[in-house]
């Protein structure tokens, strides 16, 4: 019937109940755009409607029946056909019949798992989203409603932090020390380099902070290093006995929490690339593993039931960070 | 109620550093000088030779002051042996200025002073730049062209 563009067709629109007072997070598309969505939590319903909105009003819409899905899928870009759903939720709307008049249905995922967060890399997306079709004969109306998912965790209770000592015998020889292993996006990364002995000409020394994502199983695994950041720590030759402070706040950089084999398919880690240059542009480096994990900004305020929900999952903060504390001597 | 908390930022206790530590001289003193170019021989078997001086406190270096002499194809055996031996990149040599050996130039050819000059520069940076690197301190043959009075090319290569 729509053949000849005569036929009846639909718009469809979804809108979630809490539109207005949901948060929104921004999340970079394949093609580096940056576009906001909502944002939900593990164990959070997702409500709302579905809003058929008829083309030609006083024409009927016949139609195969009419479904909302809740997807969660991975995607590998060197295999688009192949999409991995990992939660796939169904609710039918309306059973086969005709629409006459635009018309509205109301739609309940209650809690629903969100196992892993949001993620567009290099190599491999994971996303969640809303669909809604009206099936017909020959072509269905769709329409996706993407929204993102963050994953949060509390603090480790183990977070020992990182103290080794490196070197090339009888030429360079560091003890380096970050205060943490485990860090959080917006944490700050305070660590020490100390000399034990120098027989090379430094110029200068960095540190880098790597990103490898991980796609692929067994003879066929692919990674992707991507350096986020490049931070220059010291300018100039160190001696013997020097110890140069490291302070580097990882709030200003795109940083995704640290995914280990998400649903069997990909893993992104973090890595510190400690990286001494010398004099003829030779490069020392020492690499080093972080952990990377989002932390709640639930705070102890008045929440709403959902959150609550929520939140039963990972507490918020039970150490709270210490502020610095400052001595002032009395000169008496 | 929650008030915004801010990071411990402090630095890490780090010890002291010993004075003369760090008013000393350091330990990675490396100096390596070419310098007065000679002709030496007569006539078409004319060639040049350069000293090669190399201070330095390194202690994979057996003599801390030392000064040999050299030509161009040493440098060339030093390039190949470390090519061969060692994982490194060796760095380029100044040119072999084929062209320059040709006769009926106008000039010295090969015994033209800014050539000399030119090359003697070139030979500086890559001894410097070579000597060091850690892995060819390893070498023997590197130790026996900055340290020994003549090359032994029948030498057994291998790691100090």
């Amino acid at each position: 019937m729509s053949f000849f563009g005569f036929g009846q067709s639909a718009d469809i629109d979804i809108v979630l109940n809490d539109a207005d007072t949901r948060k929104k997070a921004e999340h970079k598309s394949e093609d580096g755009r940056k576009d906001k969505y909502f944002l939900f939590y593990d164990g959070e319903t997702v409500a709302g409607k579905v809003n058929v909105n008829l083309k030609y009003p006083g024409k009927r819409l016949e139609h195969n029946g009419i479904k909302i899905e809740f997807v969660g899928q991975i995607e590998l870009y060197y295999d688009r056909g192949n999409h991995h759903e990992f939660v796939s939720l169904v609710k039918d709307l309306a059973r086969p019949g005709e629409l006459t008049q635009s018309q509205s249905f109301d739609f309940e995922f209650t809690h629903v798992e969100k196992p892993y967060e949001s993620y567009t890399g290099q190599n491999v997306k994971l996303r969640y989203f809303l669909r809604a079709t009206v099936g017909r004969r020959l072509n269905d109306i769709s329409k996706e409603l993407d929204i993102v998912v963050h994953t949060l965790s509390t603090y480790p209770e183990l977070n020992s932090s990182i103290k080794m000592e490196v070197g090339i015998e009888d030429c360079l020889h560091i003890e380096f020390e970050y205060n943490k292993s485990k860090y959080h996006l917006k944490d700050v990364i305070v660590g020490k380099i100390y000399f034990l002995l120098v027989r090379i000409k430094i110029k200068h020394m960095e540190i880098d902070i790597i990103k490898r994502e991980t796609t692929g199983t067994g003879p066929n695994v692919y990674h992707e290093n991507d350096t986020i950041a490049k931070y220059e720590i010291m300018d100039g030759a160190p001696v013997r006995g020097e110890s140069i402070p490291i302070r580097l706040f990882l709030a200003g950089y795109e940083l995704t929490p640290t995914m280990r084999d998400v649903n069997k398919k990909f893993s992104v880690r973090y890595y510190l690339n400690l990286v001494l240059i010398d004099e003829e542009e030779r490069r020392y480096f020492k690499q080093q593993e972080i952990t990377l994990w989002r932390k709640g900004d639930i705070v102890r305020k008045s929440m709403s039931h959902q959150a609550a929900i929520a939140s039963q999952r990972f507490e918020s903060s039970s150490h709270p960070e210490k502020s610095p504390t400052q001595e002032i001597e009395e000169n008496s | 109620m929650s008030q915004p908390t801010v990071a411990d930022t402090r630095r890490l206790c780090s010890k002291p550093q010993d004075l003369t530590d760090a008013y000393g001289p350091p330990s990675n003193f490396l100096e390596i000088d070419v310098f007065d170019p000679q002709t030496v021989g007569v006539g078409r078997t004319r060639y040049t030779v350069y000293k090669v001086r190399m201070r330095t406190n390194l202690p994979i270096f057996k003599l801390k002051d030392s000064c040999v002499t050299r030509r161009y194809s040493d440098f060339e055996w030093l390039k190949t042996e470390l090519e061969r031996d060692s994982k490194i990149v060796v760095p380029p040599l100044p040119g072999k200025a084929l062209k320059r050996q040709l006769p009926f130039r106008g000039d010295e050819g090969i015994f033209e002073d800014s050539f000399i000059e030119e090359r003697r520069v070139g030979l500086e940076q890559f001894i410097n730049r070579i000597a060091g690197h850690p892995l060819a301190q390893n070498e023997r043959c590197l130790h026996m062209f900055l340290q020994e009075e003549s090359i032994d090319r029948n030498y057994i290569p291998g790691k100090v």
